[in-house]
């Protein structure tokens, strides 16, 4: 069984329906990509398997079934959500955002280690520390969610758009520093992005998501190298 | 110029007895974006288990950690059973739900503890060591007291795991349940505190107003003013606020005329004026309408 | 759809039989069930103040006692110091009120719902106190208050309850039915586009800030004609009849007959009058069971949690179902 399996996924924000029967899955350390224009489910896909809609169908996560469980319990066991819009905590310092990321754990010593390792990652964070979270620049926040992800030591991310409204130079340096995650703790990633060109560059897999529904999915390399698909779906 | 500094030490007392009301009214303001208008009559209630703890023979300073405790459980059982159902309803069935405590309260105490009125300890012994003629004892208690459980409640929001993540909580609820926070039960905690502290407000100054089922009317309504004038999403604002506003009544009564007769008039008119004039209050945002 | 409506005949029916019911009550019932109709529908009129307010233009205001003061104090004053005819002092009340309520709904301009609310708690909680202020007492009559005569009958052959019963029934009827135009009006749809969506609203060209005072004044009016109205049954005003809990007494009757409704505001009435002697009844019989007040603050939580919409909404609910099915 897969490490992240999703089967017949639907999802409702009250009566209205956004996803119709999403299946995929993603394998222990890899990275997966789904991709779709605006308004295709991608990020209900993330919601969903957080439990932050009404869903339907199956979602096993390292042996266990995650559908009827809370959103807090899903984080408990190790999915970290970058969510869409960065989900800063603006009135609180950047330090203080770090540690609500690491709100599940309890060794205080590993909780700090693990702060300076993502200080590591973005040293532009280390030295805005006590700085009010509001007050970073757009990519500064970005890295902040990521960060605060990693607090979790989750053993899968969940990022939703780490590209968005950010300027080319930035997103390029935010995706290197999700290689080198990638390569140092070997943590698996599920990534939403309109931007498919550097997402189908990092993730091993991808899938294209059309009006709440998986229309092709398989190898990066491949949807990446079929010159139909990138065309009509991709669009560049 | 000794009446004026009595005067004005005497409303530094009262008034840390509003901030301590004004900050339970923020901190249930800042995590639901609702005043709980039955705060004041949760506080008399409290005040009335101390005074039955004290009849029932305890020393007055258990008593009263006894009851700040009780009402802790109280305020975190009313969030979780009363106040949760509504959590997403309109405004107007919030409001209505805090209108129907604040009667149930009401009632309820002058149904166990009838509606007389009872003389209620100080804390505070008659003798400190020492004499003054500016400011009497309990008087110099209440202000030493709030002071402290407002240093305290600052540290725990400042520098406990629990109390970032309930700041976390009212400020974000859906990032905060993505770091895996409850934030149900850190709305149930913030009852539970803002239960607490109003609770030491309503013991502080019953020993003042004496004790009886509406004597926290007045002091919800100034606690609301210093909340107001300090900015309803400022903490320590509101604690300022309850600070100056307890100042300003004792002026007002003192020298303005008709002024000690008029005091719920007064609070009135602080309250419509801060909201007309500077509604984000003296050190809080504004806030932006949502559209 | 060239079907007949099949409910147009049964409301009628409805209306028909409500009316002449109303009309034969006071000859049916003793005086003192009588007064007890008039006060519930004094209520009726207050309620449907507060209705037109909340329901329809989406401010709160759980002070509303305090216009029902300023309606029975005008009212009061007048009989008492200036010996007027009973019932040409309610214009005065009326425009009283209106002024107060339009004085007091131009900071709701600037003021959230929340806010108001507060504004309008501080102002309820306020009024008793100043009732009973020295510097007026000469007109209030302090903590005393003002003892006034029932206004006589005005047909020969009625007693002074019917009388009244009649002239508050009328008013209430009259009352209702301007509401009714009001809300169907031009004017009623930009009251209801405010509450709906206020910033849609004010790109629409509505004013928003003209309406909303001006929805504030009449719904203070409709409290104070109420007010007088109450004064005239009661024939006595003091200040803590003024307290909050009169406030608390609107809101719960707004709520049990519908806050968005104006036939609600009936049931709200007769709720206030006959259900707290039913409550002080029961906690007399039985020592264990809590004081009315507190079996009203229950009763007002679950009425919120379980029937929001109140008796009218239930009925608009019940004739809705009735019109499917029978459609179908």
């Amino acid at each position: 069984m897969a490490f992240l399996e999703v089967r017949g996924l639907e999802a409702y924000y009250r009566q209205t329906q956004a996803l119709f029967g999403v299946d995929f899955e993603l394998d222990e350390g890899s990275i997966t990509a789904v991709l779709g224009a605006n308004g295709a489910g991608k990020t209900t896909t993330l919601r969903a398997i957080c439990r932050m809609v009404r869903t339907e169908g199956e979602v096993t996560f390292d042996g266990q079934e995650l559908t009827g469980m809370s959103t807090e319990r899903v984080v408990g066991l190790g999915i970290a959500h970058v969510p869409e819009g960065r989900g800063t905590f603006v009135r609180q310092s950047v330090e203080e955002n770090l540690q609500l990321g690491a709100y599940t754990r309890k060794n205080k010593a590993d909780i700090a280690a693990d702060m300076e390792s993502v200080y590591g990652y973005f040293p532009r964070l280390g030295e805005r520390r006590r700085q009010q979270a509001g007050t970073l620049s757009g990519g500064e926040q970005q890295m902040l969610a990521i960060g605060r992800a990693l607090m979790l030591r989750p053993k899968l991310m969940l990022l939703d758009e780490p590209s968005f409204g950010l300027a080319p130079l930035i997103v390029q340096e935010i995706y290197e520093i999700m290689a080198r995650i990638r390569e140092r703790e070997g943590t698996s990633m599920l990534l939403v992005e309109q931007n498919a060109s550097i997402a189908l560059e990092l993730a091993d897999h991808a899938y294209l998501l059309e009006t709440g529904r998986v229309v092709m999915g398989g190898e990066s390399s491949l949807l990446r190298d079929d010159e139909d698909i990138r065309r009509s779906y991709l669009g560049y | 110029m000794d009446l004026f500094l009595q005067l004005t030490l005497a409303g530094l007392a009262i008034g840390s007895i509003y901030s301590c009301v004004a900050l339970a009214v923020v901190m249930i303001y800042q995590a639901t974006d609702h005043f709980n208008f039955a705060q004041g009559e949760m506080a008399m209630f409290s005040t009335y288990v101390a005074w039955t703890l004290v009849g029932l023979g305890a020393p007055v300073w258990l008593a009263f950690l006894l009851a700040v405790g009780i009402s802790f459980l109280a305020g975190v059982i009313i969030e979780r059973v009363i106040v949760k159902p509504v959590e997403n309803a309109p405004v107007l069935n919030q409001i209505i739900v805090f209108i129907g405590l604040l009667v149930i309260f009401n009632a309820v105490a002058g149904w166990i503890w009838e509606f007389t009125i009872k003389p209620f300890p100080s804390l505070f012994p008659e003798d400190l060591g020492f004499k003054s003629t500016l400011i009497g004892p309990h008087h110099l208690g209440v202000i030493a007291l709030t002071l402290g459980v407002l240093a305290l409640v600052f540290a725990f929001f400042r520098f406990t795991r629990v109390g970032l993540a309930m700041r976390a909580a009212a400020a974000n609820p859906d990032s905060a349940r993505l770091v895996g926070v409850s934030v149900g039960w850190m709305l149930a905690l913030g009852w539970g505190l803002a239960a607490s502290i109003g609770a030491v407000g309503g013991i502080l100054v019953a020993p003042i107003v004496y004790l009886e089922p509406n004597m926290m009317a007045g002091v919800l309504l100034y606690g609301f003013a210093g909340a107001l004038l300090g900015g309803v999403s400022s903490p320590g604002g509101a604690v300022l606020g309850g600070l100056v506003v307890g100042v300003l009544e004792n002026w007002v009564g003192q020298y303005v005329p008709g002024g000690s007769e008029l005091k719920l008039t007064f609070a009135l008119i602080l309250i419509v004026g801060v909201l007309v004039f500077k509604p984000a209050g003296l050190f809080g945002r504004v806030v932006v309408r949502r559209v | 759809m060239d079907r007949p409506n099949p409910l147009r005949p049964g409301l009628l029916v409805g209306f028909g039989v409500a009316i002449v019911f109303a009309a034969i009550v006071p000859h049916l019932v003793s005086d003192f069930t009588s007064f007890q109709f008039t006060q519930a529908m004094a209520y009726g009129i207050a309620l449907l103040g507060l209705n037109i307010l909340t329901g329809y233009n989406g401010q709160f205001s759980i002070g509303h006692s305090a216009f029902y003061a300023v309606g029975a104090y005008t009212a009061a004053i007048l009989l008492y110091h200036f010996g007027w005819n009973h019932y040409a002092t309610l214009p005065v009340a009326a425009l009283v009120a209106f002024v107060v309520g339009f004085l007091f709904g131009l900071p709701a301009l600037r003021l959230e719902g929340l806010y108001l609310a507060l504004a309008t708690f501080a102002f309820a909680v306020a009024t008793p106190q100043l009732l009973k202020f020295d510097a007026f007492e000469h007109w209030t009559g302090g903590v005393q208050g003002l003892f006034v005569p029932k206004p006589e009958p005005l047909i020969e052959g009625l007693s002074a309850d019917q009388s009244l019963y009649y002239v508050t029934l009328a008013i209430m009827a009259f009352l209702m039915a301007v509401a009714w135009c009001l809300l169907r009006s031009r004017s009623g749809r930009a009251i209801m586009a405010i509450r709906d969506n206020p910033i849609a609203a004010s790109t629409m060209g509505i004013n928003t800030a003209l309406y909303k005072t001006t929805t504030f004044g009449i719904s203070a009016m409709y409290t104070g004609i109420a007010g007088a109205l109450s004064v005239f049954v009661t024939e006595f005003v003091a200040p803590d009849a003024f307290n909050f809990f009169l406030a608390v007494n609107l809101l719960v009757g707004s709520v049990v007959g519908g806050i968005v409704s104006i036939p609600g505001v009936i049931f709200g009435g007769l709720f206030l009058v006959f259900v707290p002697n039913f409550a002080q009844d029961i906690s007399r019989a039985y020592p264990f069971v809590p004081p009315p007040w507190a079996i009203f603050g229950i009763f007002l939580i679950l009425a919120i949690y379980f029937v929001p919409f109140g008796v009218w909404g239930a009925v608009e609910r019940a004739l809705a179902w009735w019109k499917r099915k029978s459609a179908a």
